[in-house]
């Protein structure tokens, strides 16, 4: 499959579980943009159809919850998975919806992912935490930027944003 | 976290699975061995609970086919569906308009053929094409991604199409709102029916195929299959009125391992005069089972394997033709082989396509009458066919529209002691006086996969959650342990 389209960003996580709702937000903030040649997705969880979908795209975006790591946010490029990936549930790995975009269709991306800082994921409610949301208006704006001007700012040591402060 | 009672016994070895891998949710097998080596107790345990039932006391009413989609990222339009048949119920209507009616069941069809299709594609295909010995590295669906490409390709754009539907009828992938109380909150435009029609000879072809891929699988290796995890058992499914299997709505029937019927055509409205749940201390899953025959026989099987059971006949010509032959290999008589659950679930999987095909054909797809409106009432029961197995949904709302309780019986833990039943047959089968290798561990998970188990959805808690097995022997010491990276001792 040769790709057709320049960008795809994929929002996952689980609205209703606090935090894990940072990846949805973010899809819809930059949706809201409507930044031309960036298709914007959302869903609960990576599943095998997003292989297909980032098959058809040059550059894929995984933005997630990060229970741990780096705040505000950690932006930095992704490999496909190596072959003994581990498919264990119904849900895949950034890595693996690489690798499967490459063994499936023949298709090879370059993969980014967004991991924004969260807090709070044990209980149910719709919302974010107050850090959680500084973190994601942080990446919002970062992301924007770099989708706006086509990457074309962004070298190693602004991706890796969060490392640097 | 469940604590087994049998860790203690001072004569007995424990192997325990934890966790299982290629099904949802967490959970925990423990194979209690004696000093002969010999299988005293098998057990699948739930190890989290999150107490979604309480959760949603308070809200109101309107808000729960959207809020019980966050039960389980697996299967959210079973959970939307079954919650906003039972808020029919609260706003006092038993009859939608055609169009309501037709897009859930358009939106039913889409999921049941997403979830069906990524089971067997990606989650079952690798133990049936490379055998439940082969080296776990290769036994997965980048293993059949690099040696069947094609079909790992059919199982990605069958799930596509599915989700499409869903997205088409629910307005949206995740938290869909589709179906409310009453009815449905969109039509399907003719753009969108257009575009589903143009894709489903494909569609019919791929679904073809799998069913002849999992009947030729089955008939050819019926020997190892039949006993495997197998025993007799009644089983439980929604029924049409004229006893065609019908996945949206109907009546209870429950039938024996004979074919006997137990209850048939039952108002599920008043499923607490046939159904009870039994607690087990060591499992965080309900037991149920039918009330006449008391816990010990009365527990059952839910899911495509009931469902080709208990119906007459199914009202689509090609899966008719399949049940037919799936049944005369029974000669007509309830299938108990715990391995023919993949078979009767790519029937289910071909019946849905037909069904869709069917649907979009429909004009009333393009109907406006959406929504109906009745007398207030204080108690909404909603049950439908979940992939799974039979959903249970019971909430009571108060006069301020407050849900004041809420009672679900998931697809998985309706099979709860059928699993259990499973895993102990395989233990005794397999595991007793052999050295213990990863394969043989794997068909532990096997048995438990044959029933396509979300178990974050049984124990009402989100994300995503493995299984594990572990063997440990009569002197308490740790023997085996399965799941993610086997580690034999």
């Amino acid at each position: 499959m040769v790709p057709a389209e320049p960008v795809l960003l994929i929002g996952y996580g689980n609205p209703g579980r606090l935090d894990d709702g940072l990846g949805p937000a973010l899809a819809s903030m930059i949706e809201a943009r409507a930044i031309p040649s960036v298709t914007v997705d959302v869903d609960y969880q990576l599943i095998v159809e997003h292989a297909e979908q980032a098959a058809r795209h040059k550059v894929v975006i995984f933005a997630d919850a990060a229970v741990a790591g780096p705040e505000p946010f950690a932006f930095e490029p992704l490999a496909p998975a190596p072959v003994e990936i581990e498919f264990s549930s119904h849900s895949l790995t950034p890595a693996a919806v690489l690798a499967m975009a490459c063994d499936l269709f023949g298709a090879q991306p370059v993969g980014y992912t967004l991991a924004i800082r969260g807090y709070a994921f044990d209980e149910f409610g719709e919302r974010l935490t107050p850090t959680a949301q500084r973190n994601l208006d942080e990446a919002a704006h970062f992301l924007i930027d770099a989708l706006q001007s086509g990457f074309q700012h962004v070298n190693i040591s602004r991706a890796l944003y969060a490392l640097d402060l | 976290m469940a604590v087994t009672q049998t860790v203690e016994q001072p004569a007995s070895r424990r192997i325990v699975i934890e966790p299982v891998t290629r099904v949802e949710g967490h959970g925990k097998v423990t194979i209690l061995l004696d000093e002969q080596d010999r299988v005293k107790q098998a057990r699948l345990h739930i190890v989290e609970f999150r107490g979604f039932e309480r959760y949603i006391r308070g809200r109101p009413y309107w808000e729960a086919p959207v809020l019980v989609q966050r039960l389980c990222g697996i299967c959210p339009v079973s959970h939307h569906l079954a919650a906003a048949k039972a808020m029919d119920q609260i706003v006092g209507v038993d009859t939608l308009p055609p169009t309501a009616e037709k897009m859930r069941r358009l939106m039913h069809y889409g999921q049941m053929l997403q979830s069906h299709a990524l089971h067997f594609f990606h989650l079952v295909s690798p133990d049936l094409l490379f055998g439940f010995d082969a080296d776990p590295a290769v036994r997965n669906i980048i293993g059949v991604a690099r040696k069947f490409p094609d079909l790992a390709v059919q199982g990605v754009m069958l799930r596509k199409y599915g989700q499409e539907i869903i997205k088409a009828t629910a307005g949206k992938k995740i938290h869909g709102t589709g179906a409310i109380p009453g009815g449905i909150n969109k039509n399907l435009s003719v753009e969108e029916r257009d575009g589903f029609l143009k894709d489903l000879d494909q569609i019919f072809t791929w679904a073809r195929d799998a069913l002849k891929i999992a009947r030729d699988y089955s008939m050819d290796h019926l020997k190892e299959l039949a006993d495997f995890g197998s025993f007799d058992s009644n089983h439980l499914s929604l029924i049409r009125a004229d006893g065609a299997m019908d996945l949206y709505h109907g009546g209870l029937r429950a039938i024996d391992a004979k074919g006997k019927r137990i209850f048939d055509h039952v108002d599920y409205r008043h499923y607490l005069n046939y159904i009870a749940e039994e607690v087990k201390p060591w499992s965080y899953m309900k037991f149920p089972f039918i009330k006449a025959l008391g816990p010990e026989k009365g527990w059952y099987r839910v899911g495509p394997l009931a469902r080709l059971n208990t119906a007459d006949f199914i009202d689509t010509p090609e899966a008719e033709a399949a049940r037919q032959e799936f049944m005369t290999l029974t000669k007509g008589k309830p299938n108990n082989i715990t391995m023919a659950y993949h078979w009767a679930r790519m029937i289910e999987l071909l019946h849905s396509v037909e069904k869709i095909r069917d649907l979009l054909h429909d004009p009333d797809l393009q109907g406006t009458d959406l929504v109906a409106r009745g007398e207030r009432r204080p108690v909404g029961i909603g049950l439908i066919e979940a992939p799974r197995g039979t959903l249970f949904h019971h909430y009571e709302v108060d006069d301020n529209d407050q849900i004041v309780r809420c009672n679900l019986i998931v697809s998985t833990t309706n099979n709860n002691m059928p699993m259990n039943r499973a895993v102990e047959k395989v233990a005794r089968d397999f595991l007793e006086k052999v050295e213990i290798t990863e394969g043989l561990l794997n068909r532990i998970e096997v048995a438990i996969r044959a029933y396509d188990p979300c178990l974050s959805c049984a124990t009402h808690a989100m994300g995503r959650m493995p299984l594990e097995v572990e063997i440990v022997g009569a002197d308490g010491r740790l023997r085996a342990r399965g799941g993610k990276g086997v580690e034999i001792r």
